[in-house]
C-alpha cells in the first residue's frame, strides 16, 4: 500500500495533483456560480494551442501558454458578456481553432518532448521539480487573490450588472479572474490533461453545493474536495494503471454520485419527518 | 391613501435628466426618444405592458443597457462618467435565487463605495446593514440564504441593498409584482416614507389602480414615452389604449381615478366578440413577452403628451 511512496516521481505527482485539484476546486466555485462552466473546457483547449506554439517558438511553456491563455480567457469573457445566441458559437470556434492549430503543429513536428498523451489526458510521470514550483506559485497567488478579493469576487459573481452600479469594479475583477484562471489551467495541464480540466473545475463546487448553502463554506469545501479527488485519484491510478487526469476525474465523479445520494436521502428523510409531524 | 409628495421646488434643477435616450441590447433599440426629468422629491410610476421597455429605462439609468443615442444626466453630469448614488432594485425574476449568498451579504454589496479598497466587510458597514435590516423588518434573517425568504422579504432585502448605499434616488423594477395586496401596500407605504425623507423614487409596475390612488406622478410608455403627469391627467382611455393596446374604461369614484383593467370577457363566449388580441396586458399577470405589441401601437397612435 505504501509502495508507490518509495518513488520520488510519484510523490511529486501526488503533491502536484493534490494542489492542482484544490486549485481547480477553488476557481470552480466562481465558474459554477457564474454559470460559466463552458469556460474551463474552452480555455484548456485554447491553451493547448498556445502551449504547442510556445514550444515550437522555444518560448518557456509557462510564459507562452499563460499569455495565450489570458488573452483567450479575456476574449471568451468578452464574447459571453454580450450574451447573444452567437456567443456560444464564437467561443466554440475560437477555442477549437486554437486546439486544432496545436494538433496541426504537433503532427508536423517530430521532436515534441512533452508527450501528446500527457497533454491530453494528464501524466504525473512527467511532473518535474519546476512544474511543482510553478504549481505552488500559482496556488499561492490564487489563494491570495481569493482572500483579498473575497468581497468583490462574491459581488461580481452574484449580480454582475447591478454590482457595477454599486461601485464594484466588475471589469477589473473579470480581468484579474481571467488571468488567474489562465494560470490555473496552464499548471493543471500536465497533471490533468486538456480534456479533463473542465471536469476538475466544475465537479468539486457542484459537490460542495450539495452540502452547503453558504458561499464561504463552499469556498472551503470545494478546494478540499478537489484536493482529495486529486490525491486519491493519483494514488489509485498507480494501482489500476490509468492516466492521471481520468483517474482524478473519476474519483471526483464518484464524490458527485455520493453527494447526490446524500441530498436525495436527506430530502426523503425530511419529507418523511414532515409527514410524521403533520400527521 | 398616502400623502401627496411635498410640493417640488420649481426652481431646482432635476436630479435625473433623461435626454432623447435610445437604448436596448445588442443593437436592438428597445426604447427610443425617451426624455424624462426626475425631480429630487419625485415619486413616480412607470407604466407599460410587458416588453414595453420599462426595465430598459431603469437599466439605462444605471448603465446596464446599451445606449445608442441621447444621455442620462445625474445632477447635470452624464452617468457614464460619474457613477452616481442610485439605488437599483431589480425585478425579483432577475435574481439567481439558488446562489449561496446570505441576506447580509446582499445588503453589504450596497456599501461597496464606502470602503472600495477594503477587502472584507467592515464592522461599521455591518452595523449599518443591521440597522437597515431591522428597519425593513428583516432582523434575525441576516444569515439566511436569500431563497429561504418569502417574496415580500426578498423584495425588502434588495431594497435594503439599495438603501445601504445612501441613494439620492431609488429605481425599483416591479416592486409590487408577485406579492399579496397587504404586502404591496406595505411596500408602497415604505416607499412613501422614504420619499418623504428626501429620496426620489421611480418604480415600474403593472398595478394601475394602486398607482392612481397613491402616487403623484405617472408615466405611460411603450417603447417611447406616451404620457407623463398626474394620474388624473394621464390615466385616460386614450392614453391607456395607446399604452396597452386595449380598451380600458376609466371612472371616477369618490375623487379617485379607477381603471377597469380587464374590460373584456375571457373564455369561449368572448372569442366571437373579442375586441383586442392583447388579452391580459395590464392586468398585472401578463409577464409574457409582448414585445411585438409596441411597434403597432407606436405606429398607430401619436404621442399624447
Ligand atoms: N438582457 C437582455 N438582452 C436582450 N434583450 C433584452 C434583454 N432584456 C430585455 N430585452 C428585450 O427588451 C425588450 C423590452 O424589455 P424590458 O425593458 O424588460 O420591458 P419591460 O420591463 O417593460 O417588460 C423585450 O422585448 C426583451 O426581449
Ligand atoms: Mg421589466
Amino acid at each position: 500500500m505504501t509502495e508507490p511512496f518509495e518513488f520520488e516521481f510519484f510523490v511529486r505527482g501526488l503533491i502536484a495533483a493534490t494542489m492542482v485539484g484544490g486549485l481547480a476546486g477553488m476557481m470552480g466555485v466562481y465558474i459554477v456560480l457564474r454559470r460559466m462552466s463552458y469556460i474551463g473546457h474552452g480555455l484548456s483547449h485554447a491553451i493547448f494551442g498556445g502551449a504547442v506554439v510556445s514550444f515550437i517558438m522555444s518560448i518557456n511553456f509557462y510564459v507562452g501558454a499563460s499569455i495565450w491563455g489570458f488573452l483567450s480567457a479575456v476574449l471568451i469573457q468578452w464574447t459571453s458578456r454580450r450574451r447573444s445566441i452567437s456567443s456560444d458559437a464564437a467561443i466554440g470556434i475560437i477555442t477549437t481553432a486554437s486546439f486544432a492549430l496545436g494538433i496541426a503543429l504537433i503532427s508536423r513536428t517530430q521532436t515534441f518532448t512533452r508527450s501528446f498523451d500527457a497533454a491530453l489526458f494528464g501524466n504525473i510521470l512527467g511532473v518535474t521539480g519546476s512544474d511543482l514550483v510553478a504549481i505552488t506559485v500559482v496556488t499561492g497567488a490564487v489563494l491570495i487573490a481569493v482572500i483579498v478579493g473575497y468581497k468583490y469576487l462574491l459581488f461580481a459573481t452574484f449580480d454582475t450588472e447591478v454590482a457595477a452600479s454599486y461601485g464594484v469594479p466588475v471589469r477589473w475583477v473579470d480581468t484579474a479572474f481571467a488571468l488567474v484562471l489562465a494560470g490555473t489551467v496552464v499548471v493543471s495541464m500536465q497533471v490533468l490533461g486538456v480534456t479533463m480540466i473542465a471536469a476538475a473545475l466544475i465537479v468539486p463546487p457542484i459537490v460542495a453545493r450539495q452540502f452547503t448553502g453558504s458561499f464561504t463554506r463552499m469556498m472551503v469545501l470545494s478546494p478540499l474536495i478537489g484536493a482529495s479527488a486529486g490525491a486519491i485519484g493519483i494514488y489509485l491510478s498507480w494501482f489500476i494503471n490509468v492516466s492521471s487526469g481520468a483517474s482524478v476525474v473519476l474519483v471526483a465523479s464518484g464524490f458527485f454520485v455520493v453527494s447526490i445520494a446524500y441530498t436525495s436521502a436527506r430530502g426523503r428523510l425530511l419529507t418523511a419527518r414532515g409527514r410524521a409531524g403533520s400527521a | 391613501m398616502l400623502h401627496k409628495s411635498p410640493h417640488p421646488d420649481l426652481h431646482e434643477p432635476p436630479l435625473v435628466q433623461i435626454r432623447g435616450l435610445a437604448a436596448g441590447y445588442h443593437g436592438n433599440r428597445v426604447i427610443d426618444d425617451v426624455s424624462l426629468d426626475i425631480m429630487r422629491n419625485d415619486f413616480a410610476a412607470l407604466l407599460g405592458p410587458s416588453g414595453s421597455g420599462k426595465t430598459t429605462v431603469l437599466r439605462a439609468i444605471v448603465g446596464a443597457a446599451d445606449v445608442y443615442a441621447g444621455d442620462v444626466l445625474f445632477r447635470g453630469e452624464s452617468v457614464r462618467k460619474s457613477r452616481p448614488r442610485i439605488g437599483y432594485v431589480p425585478q425579483l425574476e432577475a435574481i439567481d435565487w439558488n446562489f449561496p449568498v446570505t441576506v447580509e451579504q446582499v445588503v453589504l454589496m450596497g456599501a461597496t463605495r464606502n470602503a472600495p479598497l477594503f477587502p472584507w466587510f467592515r464592522r461599521k458597514d455591518r452595523l449599518k446593514a443591521g440597522k437597515i435590516l431591522e428597519r425593513l423588518g428583516l432582523d434575525g434573517l441576516a444569515n439566511r440564504q436569500i431563497r429561504e425568504l418569502s417574496g415580500g422579504q426578498q423584495q425588502r432585502v434588495f431594497l435594503g441593498r439599495a438603501l445601504v448605499s445612501e441613494p439620492d434616488i431609488l429605481l425599483l423594477d416591479e416592486p409590487t409584482a408577485g406579492v399579496d395586496m397587504k404586502t404591496r401596500d406595505d411596500v408602497l407605504h415604505l416607499l412613501d416614507e422614504l420619499n418623504h425623507q428626501g429620496i426620489a423614487i421611480l418604480m415600474t409596475t403593472h398595478e394601475i389602480n394602486a398607482v392612481a390612488a397613491h402616487l403623484p406622478r405617472v408615466i405611460c410608455m411603450n417603447g417611447r414615452i406616451l404620457a407623463d403627469g398626474t394620474p388624473r391627467d394621464v390615466l385616460t382611455p386614450d392614453v391607456l389604449k395607446a399604452t396597452y393596446g386595449a380598451e380600458m374604461p376609466v371612472t371616477e369614484y369618490r375623487g379617485m381615478t379607477l381603471v377597469a383593467e380587464t374590460p373584456h370577457r375571457f373564455g369561449a363566449a368572448a372569442r366571437n366578440g373579442g375586441s383586442s388580441g392583447n388579452g391580459n396586458a395590464g392586468t398585472g399577470h401578463g409577464h409574457g413577452d409582448n414585445g411585438h405589441v409596441h411597434e403597432e401601437v407606436v405606429a398607430e397612435v401619436p404621442a399624447c403628451d
